[in-house]
């Protein structure tokens, strides 16, 4: 089938701004976004950049904005777009470092903010943690994030406001927070008690529409400010006593 | 110039792992062709081998039983004390990725889940779902970030720098700035991972063009039984995507066209969980002789295990049939077939993950230790990452204070970097010529048409003679796109001397080998043949060629037997 990738073409080197080119393409049979801007990078524009990695939805490398769509192109099947018009866009709210790839640092940044690893009890341990296989089981919706940065760039608070951590990194410490194995206090993980952190969540869940694994972020945000309301009672009855 | 006393090349399982257990008061840096998170270690599923016993069909396991399984699984081509001090680590490997945080599944009791694996006498296989290689890539990286590791993202490193048996650095070029940079190192360790895209099927990510092996061969060093090369049994049909040995593991079926379990008819007693290279042959097999589906794949068929296991244990199988195949595996088989997966060869390396240069390491799938010999087990692939990367970086610190470096480090990596750069300006200035993609695709459809499964002398010498040709026409490859900031046919066309090498490397091998051993299976020498051919291969780029020679495998307590599954 034919199509016409429309396609967001933009160097800060030369380009006043970024601009849209078409390239028309002809596929075979179950050819997904990624193979397909690969092709075209191939035989028709070789300085067409993009990232890419495992090309089975698990390394987080390709997420971008296809007809208006947050998601990863490896995954998306051109037949399930219904359009011989496919606009492929990088991902919002990110700097555009050149075509498809947009600078990622404020996402990983963020991250980096949470302490996001395990605040063990033990540095070396010769015998494993005995831990509930129904605690595993709830912070795995967490732990499949692949931190693509899809959540992030469809956020409407971290677009407007960079102090924001972000869907993605909240995520995460709720993911560390919720693990028994985890022992990082409350006064840690309460520095997120601020509307740079969970309380900037707007609660629109456009980060749960965009996230392409299913890890629904908000989730996750939501259920650290309810952990947030009850540590604070908590202590409230503590100072009282 | 950038300089590190250890520098680490490749930001997967073993890297990381490497980066980690560097000591810390020395500089150590992890250069990346992708952000780490990006590195196919990240596709790695079923899981990781380690005989803790958990499991109540295992009480008795111990890991000298998990040895004899990997050098029988080898088809007894493993160093046997590289593989015994493997598994003597693996347990408290296992132990310290729980203390990380890696977020193992749980038996009741709250111990370590483990399943049964292929060619494994016991069940023994940890595993998280079946994302077992993104949780522990995720939390090795949450862990350099407490550590504060220092990383040079999309940096890829295009060649090694050696003077007089010493490493000297690497030269790197930058994605984001598309600059040429030399960096100095003490001690450069390679974690560079595997070439499965050398083939025209491969489970393998698409960055995975083995240019790390590739580098070190030009740079001297020797390759290790390059010709033997896992073709793993079950890659979903079409994309080729892994679908987790696990899903034997957990009791799925393999079905032919007429509904038989035809595993019976290969090996009777292990059916579907015998070594990988016994079921991909199996496989192809029934494949062959008419006995799949569209000539071309047969069933794997998980519907008796039922919804709640799979959606339990196998979710990232079924997200994997959804978005890539259209179907639900609870209630339909999957069509699958064999593919690409590993290396058992690579960069020859001893048990301290040193090579025949100083102060150059490799660790992990681009490495060849030897441990998985012929043929790697199941879940012995993320073992061999975390333990051996962890090696290298101790190994490497160890050494430092004996690594002098050299005075002329900074001359040769300058002169280098010219090079390159002249290399560059020759592949712009051309416009017209052979598109390096077009290479590749012939490349590709020698290897798996003549150097696959099934192997023969006259399949073989075809390929070495097709390969050179396909080597003639890379002369005239050229760079059509007129910036170097994030140019992936920059580095696809760079990469593509290693691949030609690699491809020359893995076909020599494996004609001169007059036998049939693990993954190696000749048609004309159908029989393993111990008298001959019990050694390793090693090639050598000297004299602008590839140079074979071979070297004993060592036999500790374990006599060669033939193996029966």
């Amino acid at each position: 089938m034919e199509y016409i990738f429309r396609i967001l073409r933009f160097d800060p080197k030369k380009d006043e701004s970024p601009y849209f080119q078409d390239f028309s393409y002809e596929s075979v049979e179950k050819t997904s976004v990624l193979e397909a801007l690969m092709d075209i990078r191939n035989d028709q524009d070789g300085a067409l950049s993009l990232r890419y990695s495992c090309r089975e939805a698990i390394c987080g490398s390709c997420a971008m904005v296809i007809n208006g769509n947050f998601d990863l192109a490896c995954r998306t099947n051109l037949d399930s777009l219904k359009s011989s018009l496919v606009v492929v866009e990088p991902l919002p709210n990110l700097d555009i470092q050149k075509d498809l790839v947009v600078d990622m640092d404020p996402f990983w940044e963020a991250l980096q903010k949470i302490e996001p690893y395990l605040h063990g009890e033990k540095i070396e341990s010769t015998e494993g943690h005995l831990v509930d296989d129904h605690d595993m089981d709830r912070i795995f919706q967490f732990v499949n994030c692949i931190m693509c940065g899809s959540c992030y760039a469809a956020c409407p608070v971290a677009s407007r406001d960079e102090r924001y951590l972000g869907p993605a990194a909240l995520a995460k410490l709720f993911r560390f927070v919720r693990d028994p194995r985890d022992i990082r206090p409350f006064a840690n993980w309460s520095r997120v008690n601020t509307e740079a952190g969970v309380w900037g969540c707007d609660t629109i869940f456009a980060c749960n529409e965009a996230c392409p694994k299913d890890v629904r972020p908000a989730d996750g945000i939501e259920a650290l400010r309810r952990k947030m309301v009850v540590e604070k009672i908590k202590s409230l009855f503590r100072l009282g006593r | 110039m950038i300089s590190h006393d250890i520098l680490v090349v490749g930001g997967g399982l073993a890297g990381l792992a490497a980066a980690l257990n560097s000591d810390p008061a020395l500089s150590v840096a992890v250069v990346s062709k992708v952000h780490p998170l990006r590195s196919h270690s990240v596709a790695a599923q079923g899981g990781i081998n380690a005989p803790l016993g958990n499991n109540p069909d295992a009480k008795d396991d111990t890991w000298e039983k998990h040895a004899f399984d990997t050098i029988k699984g080898s088809d007894y081509l493993a160093d046997q004390d590289s593989a015994e001090m493997m598994c003597r680590l693996a347990a408290p490997t296992i132990y310290q990725l729980d203390t990380l945080g890696v977020p193992f599944s749980r038996f009741p009791g709250g111990v370590i889940a483990q399943r049964p694996f292929g060619g494994a006498g016991f069940p023994r296989t940890c595993y998280a779902a079946d994302r077992t290689g993104l949780v522990i890539l995720h939390t090795l990286y949450e862990h350099s970030i407490r550590k504060n590791v220092q990383f040079y993202n999309e940096w890829f490193v295009t060649k090694l720098v050696v003077d007089d048996g010493k490493c000297l650095g690497v030269v790197v070029y930058d994605l984001a700035s598309g600059e040429i940079i030399p960096v100095k190192a003490r001690a450069v360790i390679f974690a560079t991972g595997g070439y499965g895209r050398v083939y025209l099927k491969t489970t393998n990510a698409f960055i995975n063009h083995g240019s790390g092996i590739g580098i070190a061969y030009r740079a001297g060093v020797p390759l290790q039984d390059l010709e033997f090369v896992q073709f793993h049994p079950t890659s979903l049909f079409g994309k080729n995507i892994l679908i987790t040995e696990g899903a034997r593991g957990e009791g799925g079926y393999l079905v032919n066209n007429q509904g038989k379990r035809f595993m019976e008819d290969y090996a009777p007693v292990a059916l579907e969980l015998a070594p990988r290279d016994i079921v991909a042959r199996a496989i192809q097999t029934e494949v062959d002789e008419g006995r799949g589906y569209e000539k071309e794949y047969v069933h794997l068929d998980l519907r008796h295990i039922g919804a709640e296991k799979i959606k339990k244990r196998l979710p990232g199988i079924r997200e994997i049939c959804h978005n890539f195949a259209s179907l639900d595996p609870i209630d339909t088989p999957i069509p699958i077939q064999p593919a690409q997966h590993y290396s058992m060869g690579g960069i020859d390396v001893d048990e301290s993950c040193a090579s025949t240069v100083e102060g150059f390491f490799a660790a992990g799938e681009c490495a060849c230790v030897s441990v998985h010999g012929a043929n790697r087990l199941g879940g012995n692939s993320l073992l061999d990452t975390v333990v051996f990367g962890k090696v290298a970086g101790e190994e490497a610190s160890r050494r430092m204070k004996n690594l002098s470096g050299s005075k002329k480090a900074e001359k040769l990596l300058q002169d280098e970097v010219v090079k390159l750069k002249s290399r560059i300006t020759a592949w712009q200035s051309r416009d017209s010529g052979i598109k390096v993609h077009r290479l590749l695709d012939r490349l590709k459809n020698i290897m798996s048409d003549r150097v696959g499964i099934f192997r023969n002398k006259k399949e073989l010498a075809a390929a070495l003679q097709e390969i050179a040709m396909v080597r003639d026409d890379y002369k005239e490859a050229y760079i059509s796109g007129d910036c170097l900031r994030y140019s992936q046919e920059l580095v696809n066309i760079i990469e593509f001397a290693s691949m030609l090498d690699l491809a020359e490397v893995i076909t020599l091998g494996g004609f001169n080998r007059e036998e049939t051993r693990g993954s190696h299976f000749r048609t004309d020498f159908p029989k393993r043949n111990d008298k001959d051919w019990l050694k390793h291969t090693m090639v050598k780029y000297e004299g602008g060629k590839p140079c074979i020679s071979y070297a004993d495998v060592k036999i500790d307590k374990y006599e060669p037997k033939e193996r029966k599954y």
